[in-house]
This record gives structure tokens, C-alpha cells and sequence, in this order.
């Protein structure tokens, strides 16, 4: 089974290259001109072709005129059901949205704006990811934001692949549907560890070293305003520029500063032990805001706090040992 | 905790058993379903039996209420078990009404009882794709019995409604108006796909393998005997036998004999046909008046033709009886067309066989005294055959026989009944006891059946005759005229023959509803559903094989054969095929005013390199393309600010007028 699994991929590939001209990630948003559009008949489709040629035999054999008028008619709508599955994907448009980092084991998130520009309306449409579908409904000259999750199970770079925005509508004889590898991914940062230890202090000189950089009220971010918040801290370039009201968040220090450093812990953790550790560690010292330094074989970065700063700690976590920085 | 969230409510227990089920998704394609089921049976109401007609209508119904009521399961075991136990009894029941299970008519009960019951257990789409199979099929079904135009146009609305329940699958059915347009459309679309395929599909004579022994069961029509009161019953029946039309002037109505079967043999009571041989060509020489006519049968799954007598050879398949009859090489079981021409003025039978005359002879020995006696002291008095006959019919004549269609029953005499007695009946009883009184007489004679009259159809003046014109008369052999035909039914009743049996009847006597004299506008309006009918029959349900030829060659095609067909079709095929892509390519993309304008303006700059990014807003566009242009730059952001504000904002002045100065603006925008 396995053999003729490793003998059937580049099978596969070469077909997926061939008939349906994938290949690279090609850059968003796509269009779906008439060459992209793919038809086959579902299962219904080819039960109701075999009802229809029984139904022909009988007209036949039976001399009966409005047999072959029904079986024809029938036929027929069959053949328009095709133009009506295709006319429903066609000249849609599809885009990617924002792509949110996760932790492995959470779920990855990518959304995808189907646009409709056209004056029909596109129903019964679905977006079929790897382990995930949408239906989706689209008025005329609308659009519709989708999401498909992907589990994650390991960090790094997670792409969705092949997606499938398919339909069959109108009858589900047929199934239309157009595939698709978007140029995007998500970063999926390490699984912190459940239970890590406490932070460890700043003790050591090669943590003193990374230490340069602190300030009691570092700028840490926005995020919705509340009406109890204190309009000093509402961000007013903001509102002049026409955008909504956010508060501005600063990083009070709580504690001292702290250095996770990989070469602190044991071997036996092994390098995704580490890891794990580091990110649980990482999440503790921005959830209690104090300044925390970074240290990994391959890079070092200095203490700091903040919204930005976790973030870019988490991405180097996450890359760890890949080759590229940059998803594929 | 409250009692409530503690569970102690019945209602909240009823709430609990309500699943978020699938169920409810099907309601709509599940109602569509039930529509469709109940148009497709409802015509089949004509031949089921009313057993499984009212089976049919509760289950139906049941299905109807329970759709409302998503309360009532249909995944409890016991529901399943009753649902089983109905199929079993149901098809135990058509098992004994029909005596089997193989044939047309079981089959196609069975299918309608599975198509109810279907409907009772629809759970999934699966169900209903499969529902709606069976529907296609018993409309089929349907075809076996009644082709005929309110029956297609049935079809078609079932095929309607099925095609919104299966886009109810795919839509959740909702709004209402849209489906049934979606649909309807898709009908449409279909229709020159059927034309093409119905007109240039290579059709296939004769079935291609044996049919069950009941598929022509239920055609009506004369029977090859005769016994008193058989004909009464086809009498009342309005139903179209057989249609004509003739070329020039149509006979007039005294010679419209339409020969069926011819009765030779008498045991006393029934009439029977005697052997007759069958010949390519007639056994006599047409000669006199020629009437030339299509004669349009109705199947009855017989042989006989009912020609007009009499026919020349006439064309391929058609054979002559020694009798006179005009038969087909087979059954008739579908509706036939035939080229024939009938020449009445022909002697027949001037050589007529021996054998065939001490057939025509004939008599059981004893009964009917009276009658016995009356044709022997007409013979003895007469000195040749030909006197006979005129003074037998002068006889009867004086009998004063009454034409009725209700004429009391006869015992164990029944010549003699007939004739001295009750004195009443219709053609059989005068054909029958005419035919014995020269019999007895000595004179060869026989009995034919068939059709005599025919009402032309005022609208496309083809004539018809119904089961109501069927007829019994008489042939006499005679030396020097060979057979002769006599009708002693004119004796009694002239008017029987000129004018049809509604003015033949004495007053009183219940005539067929169409008939009756007061009905005559509802007359004329079957003669305008004939005439269409008779259109729909020609043209629909009667194209085969030599019809497609002929239209073939119409079109030029010179001995088309089913290559010639195979291409045609696939190139009208092909050519509604091209039709329907460029319908589904051609999608109006509308653009208001306003968009125009800015896509002309972004247009315009990513001719230039700089291209608006998908996730660009107006203002940001602006600003990194005001960043190439300085000197424009304050142009360029009023406009995008002016489109943002148009498109995005609360417009307060009047949208049509600014949307034109903008346009104005952009297109006299000057880059710097």
C-alpha cells in the first residue's frame, strides 16, 4: 500500500501539473477564467445517467414516442446543469485575508474573500481545504469572507495546500469546482510546555550582557478603548486619521528582567523540549510584562517588552533550525 | 439552579428531544418531493386499482401532515417496522390482484407503492435524488397507457417540480419565486436539446427484446365473436377507433363499411370466424370510384386493418384475407398510419371456393323452429336466390323489428325470440338472425363486423370513427353478383346508417352523454381537442423511423441512414452546446457611474506601473501615487477623497452631479 503510494505521488503531481495546471503557489487574488473551471458528474450524476439510459431502453423497446421525449428532455437538463454549475464559478474572484500565528496543536486559520463582481447571484458554493470545508452563499455583486482551519501538530510554517472552491449547483448531478494553491501561510509558533517551571531570574553575566534595553512605560501596543480608560492614553493620531478609538497600552514592568536561554537548559529536554519550554516561558514573562531576552544558538535577541517583541521571540522559536525564514 | 435548567419541565423535555437534525433542511426539497410524487401518480389513478389508489393517497397524505409536525420521528425502530410491514403488505396485495409479479401493470403499481413509501423515509439527500429517480420512472410508467397531450403536459410540470426539489437540495429551496425561475429556465434551455435529440436520435423499429405478455392488455376494440350484447357495451363508448383522412371527397355515409372481422361459424348462440387465407393481393379485381385516405388506427393488438371496402394490394405489410379483410403483418400495438385506397363499387367473391360456401351454409342442426320454417316457405315460393333475398327482407321489413340499444335478454331461441317475440335489438341481433334465415333458406351467408359511419371533424376535416360506430351487417352470396353486402339493421333503423346512432334510436332510450342533441357546443369543443389531438398524434407521438427519413430528405440528405442521423445530431448538439457556453460566458458586469470613473483613474496609473494593490484603500492608493506626481498630488488625494466619501461616506449632495464632476476631474486630471 505504501509502495503504491510512493509510486502513485509523482503520478499525481504530474497529473495535478497537467490537467489542472498547478504547481508554485501563485500569488493572490486569482480570477477564474473558463480555463481553470473543471467539470465531472457527482455520484447522483452518474446514477441519474444510468436511470436515463434504462429509461431509453424502455422507450425503445416499447415504441414510445414521449419516452424518448421524457429521456431527452431530462438529458437535456442535465447538459444545462452543467452550464449553470459552470456559470456559477466562473469570473469569481478569490483573495487571501489575514493570516494569525498559532501555537502548534491549535488550530490555523486562513481566510479567504470570495468576491463575486458579477449581477447573478453564486449559491451553494463551497471552499474545501485539507481538512476543512465552507459553504458559502454569495448575493449578486458581494462578497464573502471564508475560513478554513488547519490542525497543526508540529511549528514552522504550515501552508493550505491545494484549496477547492467547488459547486454543485444547480441539480448535483455535476460537480464544478476550480483548485487553487494560495500564496500564503501561517507561522505556527512552538506548543508551550504545559507545566514549565517558574521563570528563571536574571543571574547569569551572559543574560546581564543581553540586558541594554528597559523602560517602565514602553509603548506595547493598541487595543479597543474602553470608556474607562484615561484619554491620555486614547491614541488621538489615530482617531485624526479618521480610524476608530484605541487605547495605548504600555508594558509597566513588573519584575525584573529575565533571559531564557536555550543553552541554560538541560540536553535532555531535547531541542523541541527547549523550545517549549522557551515559548511557555516567553508567553509567562509578556502576560506578567516584564523584559525578557532571548538566546538561541543561532540568534540572540535582546531584552524587551511588548506586543512586537513576543512576537518576534515566538518567530525565531518557531523557525528554529528551518532553512528558510520564509515559507516557500 | 433553577427548576428550569434542572430539567424538571416537560416542556424543556420536549425541547431536548427536538435534535438539531438535518431533518429540517430537507423540509423544503422534501415538500417539493411530495408535490412532484402526487402529480406523477395522480394520472396513473386511471389504472391502478382503487385499493392502491386510496393506499397511495393516505400514505401520501400521512407524509403531508407528518412534514409539518417535526415532532413525529421517523428514526424510532418501531416507525421502520411499520413502515416495512406496509411494503409487505402492500406488495402481498398487488401480488394477488394481479395474480403475479412480472409484467407492466404489477410493475408499475409496485413502483408507485415505493414511491409513497419513500417519501415516509427521507433522511437524507440520498433519499430524495433516489425519490426523484422513481418519479422520472413512473412518468414513463405513464406513457404505456396514455401518450396523449394533458398527459406530457403533466410530465412536464412534474419534471418542473422535480427539478426544484433537487435545487431545493442544493439551495435550501428559499425564495420560492427564484427556484421555480431557476427551473423554469433550465426547462427552457433543455428545449432545443430535445428537439434536437427527439428529431434526429436513429430510432430502432420494434422492441428489442419480448414484452410481457399483459403490455398491450386494456387496447380496446372489436372481439372475433360475436354473441348478443357484446357490441351493446362498445356501443356507449365514445373512444376514437380509428381516424381517416381522405384525399378528395369523402364517401358518403352509406358506403362507410369498415370491415373487421367476418363471422362465418354459428353453434346457436355465438358467432365465430371461420379460416380464412391470407394473400398479398386481393383475390378480386377493383374497379368503379376510387377513394384514397390515411387511415390512423388506434391499437386494439389485433390484425385487422378495418379498411374500407374494398382495398387494392395496397402498400408494403398490408395483406388480404380471403374474407375481404385488410390485416397487418402483426398486431396493431401502436397508433399505425396506412396509405390505403378503397374502391366500393368492386364485385367480390364471383369465384368465391366451394368449401367457403357450404361453410356460409351452415347451420347447428335444430332450434329456432319458427324462423327455420319462415325461410323454407320463402325459398320453396322463390325461384332463384335473388328473390329470396328480396322477399326475406321484405318479410322482415314487416316485422316492424324496434332498433334499440337495451333490448330485453334472449333464451335458448334466440332467432326465434328476436324475431317473433321481443322483436327488439340492435345490429348483432338483426345481422345474426338475417344471416340464419338465408342460411336457412340456403343461401350462403355470413355475419361482418366492424365499423359503419364516421363523423367528419370540422376543424382539420379528418373523419372519425369511435367505438360507438362499431357494427354488425350481413353478406349474401349471390351467383351473379358474387358477395353482396345487406344491412338488415337499415330496415328498422335508416337513420342507424345515414346519420350514426343518435338519431336511430327511439326517443327515450339513454343515448352516449356526447350524443345527446343539447350537447352541442360541448360537440364542437371535442372536435377543436380531436383536431389537436389528432396534430399532437401525427406529428409527436407518431414520428418513427419513416418519418425521420422523410424529414431528412426534406432537408436534402439523399438515403440518410443512421450515420447520417449520429452526425446530424451531434452537430446540433454541439451547436446548442456552443449556444449554452456563450450564454453562462456572457455575464453582464455593471458598473455604476461611480466605479467607472475611479477605475478609469486607477487604470490610468497602472499604465503607468502603479498598479492599485488589492488591499489598498482610495486615500493610501492616493497618497503613494500622489508620491510620484508632486506636482498633482493635492489633485489626486481630492479625488480619491471625493470617491471614498461617494462611495464609503453618507452622501448629503446630490450623488448624480457629483459622481459627473468627478468624473469631469479625473478625465482633465493632468500629471505633474
Amino acid at each position: 500500500m505504501q509502495a503504491a503510494n510512493a509510486l502513485l505521488r509523482p503520478l499525481r503531481h504530474g497529473l495535478d501539473r497537467w490537467l489542472f495546471r498547478l504547481g508554485r503557489p501563485e500569488p493572490m487574488p486569482i480570477t477564474l477564467g473558463h480555463r481553470r473551471i473543471f467539470l465531472l458528474p457527482t455520484g447522483a450524476g452518474y446514477a441519474f445517467a444510468l436511470a436515463l439510459l434504462v429509461m431509453l431502453v424502455a422507450s425503445i423497446n416499447y415504441n414510445l414516442s414521449l419516452g424518448y421525449g421524457l429521456v431527452f428532455l431530462l438529458a437535456g437538463m442535465a447538459v444545462v446543469s452543467m452550464h449553470h454549475a459552470f456559470r456559477n464559478l466562473l469570473h469569481l474572484s478569490i483573495e487571501t485575508g489575514r493570516v494569525e500565528a498559532v501555537h502548534a496543536g491549535d488550530t490555523a486559520v486562513f481566510r479567504f474573500v470570495v468576491r463575486n463582481a458579477r449581477r447573478i447571484p453564486r449559491p451553494s458554493l463551497r471552499l474545501v481545504g485539507r481538512a476543512d470545508r465552507r459553504s458559502l452563499s454569495l448575493p449578486a455583486e458581494d462578497h464573502v469572507e471564508a475560513e478554513l482551519r488547519y490542525p497543526t501538530t508540529r511549528r514552522g510554517w504550515i501552508l493550505p495546500g491545494k484549496v477547492r472552491l467547488e459547486t454543485t449547483y444547480p441539480l448535483g448531478l455535476l460537480r464544478a469546482w476550480s483548485v487553487f494553491v494560495p500564496e500564503i501561510a501561517c507561522l505556527v509558533y512552538p506548543a508551550p510546555e504545559p507545566h514549565p517551571p517558574p521563570l528563571p531570574e536574571l543571574a547569569s553575566s551572559v543574560a546581564a550582557g543581553l540586558a541594554q534595553h528597559r523602560g517602565d512605560d514602553d509603548f506595547a501596543g493598541l487595543r479597543a478603548h474602553q470608556s474607562s480608560d484615561s484619554p491620555r492614553h486614547v491614541a488621538w493620531k489615530v482617531v485624526a486619521r479618521g480610524g476608530p478609538m484605541l487605547t495605548k497600552r504600555f508594558a509597566g514592568v513588573a519584575g525584573g528582567e529575565c533571559a531564557l536561554d536555550w543553552y541554560a537548559l538541560s540536553d535532555d529536554l531535547g531541542t523541541e523540549g527547549r523550545l517549549s519550554r522557551l515559548t511557555a516561558w516567553a508567553l509567562t514573562a509578556h502576560a506578567q510584562g516584564r523584559p525578557f531576552a532571548l538566546r538561541l544558538p543561532d540568534a540572540t535577541t535582546p531584552a524587551g517588552v511588548g506586543d512586537a517583541h513576543v512576537r518576534n521571540c515566538l518567530r525565531q522559536l518557531a523557525l528554529f533550525g528551518a532553512h528558510e525564514k520564509h515559507p516557500a | 439552579m433553577s427548576a428550569i435548567a434542572c430539567g424538571n419541565s416537560p416542556f424543556l423535555e420536549r425541547m431536548k428531544n427536538i435534535r438539531p437534525e438535518p431533518d429540517r433542511a430537507l423540509f423544503v426539497p422534501s415538500l417539493w418531493l411530495l408535490i412532484t410524487a402526487g402529480i406523477t401518480l395522480t394520472p396513473h389513478a386511471s389504472h391502478l386499482p382503487p385499493w392502491l389508489i386510496g393506499v397511495c393517497a393516505l400514505i401520501l397524505a400521512w407524509r403531508g401532515w407528518t412534514l409539518f409536525r417535526p415532532d413525529i420521528h421517523a428514526g424510532t425502530r418501531t416507525y421502520k417496522a411499520l413502515v416495512l410491514m406496509l411494503a409487505v403488505v402492500t406488495a402481498i396485495g398487488i401480488r394477488h390482484h394481479f395474480g403475479h409479479f412480472f409484467g407492466k401493470d404489477p410493475g408499475i403499481a409496485l413502483l408507485a407503492v415505493l414511491l409513497c413509501l419513500k417519501q415516509l423515509e427521507v433522511g437524507s439527500s440520498r433519499d430524495i435524488r433516489a425519490a426523484v429517480l422513481l418519479c422520472f420512472f413512473l412518468q414513463l410508467g405513464l406513457f404505456f397507457y396514455d401518450q396523449s397531450l394533458p398527459v406530457a403536459a403533466m410530465a412536464l410540470v412534474g419534471t418542473l417540480f422535480a427539478t426544484v426539489a433537487l435545487l431545493a437540495l442544493e439551495t435550501g429551496g428559499t425564495p420560492l419565486r427564484a427556484s421555480l425561475r431557476t427551473s423554469g429556465l433550465m426547462l427552457v434551455q433543455a428545449v432545443p436539446f430535445l428537439l434536437v435529440l427527439f428529431l434526429l436520435f436513429p430510432r430502432i423499429p420494434g422492441p428489442l427484446w419480448g414484452l410481457p405478455a399483459d403490455a398491450y392488455s386494456g387496447l380496446t376494440g372489436l372481439s372475433d365473436t360475436m354473441e348478443p350484447g357484446s357490441i351493446s357495451e362498445l356501443g356507449l363508448s365514445d373512444a376514437i377507433a380509428f381516424r381517416a383522412d381522405f384525399t378528395g371527397t369523402p364517401p358518403p355515409p352509406a358506403l362507410r363499411y369498415w370491415r373487421g372481422p367476418v363471422l362465418t361459424e354459428f353453434d346457436g348462440r355465438t358467432w365465430r370466424a371461420g379460416r380464412f387465407l391470407v394473400h398479398r393481393q386481393p383475390t378480386y379485381t377493383v374497379q368503379g370510384t376510387a377513394y384514397e385516405y390515411r387511415l390512423t388506427l388506434e391499437p386494439h393488438n389485433q390484425r385487422w386493418l378495418l379498411a374500407l371496402d374494398f382495398a387494392d394490394a395496397g402498400p408494403e405489410g398490408v395483406f388480404h384475407a380471403s374474407d375481404f379483410q385488410v390485416l397487418s403483418g402483426t398486431p396493431v400495438r401502436s397508433r399505425s398510419r396506412f396509405e390505403l385506397r378503397a374502391y366500393p363499387e368492386t364485385p367480390v367473391g364471383l369465384a368465391e371456393h366451394r368449401s367457403v360456401l357450404a361453410g356460409a351454409t351452415r347451420l347447428p342442426t335444430g332450434g329456432n323452429p319458427r324462423a327455420r320454417a319462415l325461410a323454407r316457405e320463402i325459398a320453396e315460393t322463390s325461384s332463384s336466390p335473388g328473390e329470396t333475398l328480396e322477399r326475406m327482407l321484405d318479410a322482415l321489413r314487416d316485422m316492424a323489428l324496434v332498433y334499440t340499444l337495451r333490448p330485453p335478454r334472449l333464451g335458448a331461441q334466440p332467432v326465434d325470440e328476436f324475431l317473433f317475440d321481443t322483436r327488439r335489438g340492435f345490429c348483432e341481433h338483426f345481422a345474426s338472425a338475417f344471416v340464419f334465415l338465408m342460411r336457412a333458406a340456403d343461401v350462403p351467408a355470413r355475419v361482418v363486423t366492424g365499423y359503419q359511419g364516421g363523423e367528419i371533424n370540422p376543424v382539420d376535416r379528418s373523419m372519425v370513427v369511435r367505438q360507438s360506430d362499431a357494427h354488425a351487417w350481413a353478406e349474401v352470396w349471390l351467383a351473379e353478383r358474387g358477395w353482396v353486402r345487406v344491412d338488415p339493421t337499415a330496415l328498422a333503423a335508416p337513420s342507424r346508417i345515414e346519420t350514426g346512432l343518435a338519431s336511430a334510436l327511439p326517443r327515450g332510450e339513454p343515448l352516449p352523454f356526447m350524443m345527446r342533441p343539447a350537447m352541442r357546443w360541448l360537440r364542437d369543443m371535442r372536435h377543436q381537442w380531436e383536431a389537436l389531438s389528432n396534430a399532437w398524434n401525427q406529428s409527436v407521438i407518431g414520428y418513427n423511423i419513416e418519418r425521420q427519413r422523410r424529414l431528412l430528405e426534406g432537408l436534402g440528405f439523399e438515403a440518410p441512414d443512421w450515420r447520417t442521423l449520429t452526425a446530424l445530431m451531434g452537430g446540433g448538439a454541439a451547436l446548442v452546446m456552443a449556444a449554452l457556453f456563450g450564454w453562462a460566458m456572457l455575464q453582464v458586469r455593471r458598473r455604476d457611474p461611480l466605479d467607472r470613473a475611479w477605475h478609469a483613474f486607477c487604470a490610468r496609473f497602472a499604465r503607468k506601473g502603479l498598479q492599485r494593490l488589492p488591499w489598498e484603500g482610495p486615500i493610501d492608493y492616493a497618497s503613494r501615487v500622489g508620491d510620484h506626481y508632486p506636482g498633482s498630488a493635492a489633485a489626486i488625494r481630492e479625488i480619491a477623497q471625493t470617491y471614498a466619501r461617494l462611495r464609503y461616506g453618507a452622501v448629503n449632495d446630490d450623488l448624480a452631479a457629483t459622481t459627473r464632476r468627478l468624473t469631469k476631474r479625473i478625465r482633465n486630471l493632468t500629471l505633474k
